[in-house]
């Protein structure tokens, strides 16, 4: 599976979340796993993806994902989950 | 799977302190470019270079955009230039025109530096390695990104000390040759001892004759990272304090474990090495000095540092072998002076001398390292130091380099700027007696008794 890792931080405001679930809906794009919390008063989620069926390439998609950030405040980043994976465990 | 935390912790490292690859640096061998027509040994160099390299750039681009984590410098390597134009080249000049081939085939594909405008004369010069030698002064004033490393001595060979004393008036003509931008040239330009064939740093990175056709080697970098975690252990005892950077060093290593296989793979090169160093840039924060001074120094220079250097380069890599199969090049902690805005602090204050330098040398990974010194210290002194600085590593097994820059109309308490990754330095003052009579006696000195393992 081609896994990567969405992460949203920003500050907390209506329809974050469903407006990046939107966008990974109309792209293919399957949530596996979602965290969020708030950190004073900062939203920060992360979610984890399968992007196999997704159609765009991997890096127009992290691109858009990043303009949508811009629209609604907040900062999105779209990484393979590899980095995480090979940082965190043995 | 992944937490939040975990994630949270990565992309902190990465926005807030500084963590990046340093650099992806591809060696390509040149040796099947040899010719005895010197233009047709331009032109293959130069085809050979641009047909190996033309993804290098976009291709680091695209794995930062992947995973998200910057990839700093994308580099090349060449097999020694002396070996090469050994055949073509008659005289000085005639290696300069390689030096400019290497620039324009390192321009045309993008990269920010190109290494191994090189000679390896550790026990002797041949004619070639010695037109090559006295070339640079003029190949590093009309280059841009072409690096030049001399290795002048190994625990196997001894010093030569013929080259050692060239390599003084070499460093004096390089700077000045490039006195109107403060002797910029002599920045790309590396003695060494112990030169690695693998080292994918520059200035000193060339692509040894012991590698394959082309080889990607990455080095990773992050004292941000290693500061921050410190933070975290203020008071705890050494025990405490060697595990917590050992963790960092280890989560470093793996980031740039995962981009030099991405990276051998989508450009179909094999891997050769990570080296694990950590090394500072200008840029706030991002300074081996604060970890020193994080440890408990007030600051660089004071009794303790060398103690505290010595256990953190053994720290980093201890965490970094665990991180990946292939380790190599110099791996541990960098101090270049101009480079690292605690050491340059510790300089300007006077708590750092050009003898403590000497000393941390012996314990960390490189050597006397861009350091700015009057511009009319002699060439038999520069010579000195960099038998000084040589010695250490014959006897110690280890590699040492220097790389002075003794700045033209300049003195001590003036500054010089050199831009970029490669900061500005304080000219710091030099040992005044001189060492003519010794380095000028010619000949070599020999390898270290416990050199003899056969």
């Amino acid at each position: 599976m081609n896994k990567a890792i969405i992460t949203v931080v920003g500050k907390d405001t209506v329809g974050i979340i469903a407006r990046v679930c939107t966008y990974l809906a109309e792209n293919q794009v399957n949530i596996l796993d979602i965290s969020q919390t708030i950190v004073q008063e900062y939203f920060n989620m992360m979610m984890i993806v399968d992007v196999n069926g997704a159609e765009k390439p991997f890096e127009e998609m992290a691109g858009d994902l990043e303009k949508l950030g811009e629209d609604i405040g907040v900062r999105i980043h779209c990484q393979r989950e590899e980095i995480f994976t090979a940082m965190h465990r043995i | 799977m992944i937490n939040i935390f975990e994630v949270n912790e990565t992309n902190q490292m990465i926005e807030r302190e500084n963590l990046d690859v340093r650099t992806i640096t591809m060696g390509i061998s040149l040796l099947e470019c040899c010719d005895s027509d010197l233009d047709a040994l331009n032109e293959k160099i130069y085809r050979r270079i641009t047909a190996q390299a033309k993804d290098l750039v976009a291709t680091g681009e695209a794995i930062a955009r992947d995973f998200g984590v910057p990839i700093v410098n994308k580099r090349i390597s060449v097999t020694p230039i002396a070996l090469i134009g050994g055949c073509a080249c008659r005289k000085p000049e005639d290696f300069v025109t390689i030096a400019k081939t290497l620039d324009r085939a390192a321009n045309d594909v993008g990269v920010n530096f190109i290494g191994g405008y090189s000679a390896l004369v550790s026990k002797g010069m041949t004619q070639a390695d010695e037109n090559l030698i006295r070339s640079i002064p003029q190949a590093l004033a009309a280059t841009e990104k072409v690096c030049s490393s001399v290795n002048v001595g190994s625990t196997k060979t001894g010093l030569n000390m013929d080259a050692v004393r060239l390599m003084g008036e070499i460093v004096k003509e390089t700077a000045e040759a490039t006195k109107e931008r403060d002797s910029l040239g002599c920045a790309k330009l590396v003695v060494f001892c112990n030169a690695p064939d693998d080292n994918p740093f520059m200035a000193g990175a060339f692509h040894g004759v012991t590698e394959a056709d082309a080889i990607i080697n990455v080095g990773v970098s992050g004292p941000g990272v290693v500061k921050e975690a410190l933070k975290a252990a203020r008071g705890q005892n050494f025990e405490v304090l060697c595990e917590t950077i050992k963790k960092t060093a280890f989560k470093i290593t793996r980031v740039g474990q995962l981009v030099a296989q991405e990276a051998s793979k989508r450009l179909g090169v094999p891997f050769g090495i990570i080296d694990l160093s950590l090394a500072p840039t200008p840029a706030v924060g991002d300074s081996v000095a604060e970890i020193l001074e994080e440890i408990g120094l007030e600051k660089v220079g004071a009794p303790g540092t060398t103690a505290a250097l010595a256990m953190l380069n053994d720290q980093v890599k201890k965490g970094g072998v665990m991180a990946s199969s292939y380790v190599g090049g110099l791996s541990g902690a960098f101090i270049p002076v101009s480079e690292d805005q605690g050491m340059i602090d510790a300089v300007t204050v006077g708590a750092l001398s050009i003898e403590k330098l000497e000393a941390m040398t012996c314990v960390c990974s490189v050597g006397l390292d861009m350091i700015a010194i009057p511009g009319d210290t002699s060439a038999s002194t520069i010579a000195g130091i960099i038998a000084d600085e040589a010695a250490i590593g014959m006897v110690n097994q280890k590699t040492t380099a220097v790389r002075l820059i003794p700045v033209i109309g300049k003195g001590v308490g003036e500054t010089a700027e050199f831009g970029g990754l490669l900061g500005y330095a304080p000219v710091i003052p030099v040992n005044r007696y001189s060492c003519e009579g010794f380095v000028g006696r010619g000949g070599r000195i020999p390898a270290p008794i416990h050199s003899f393992k056969n």
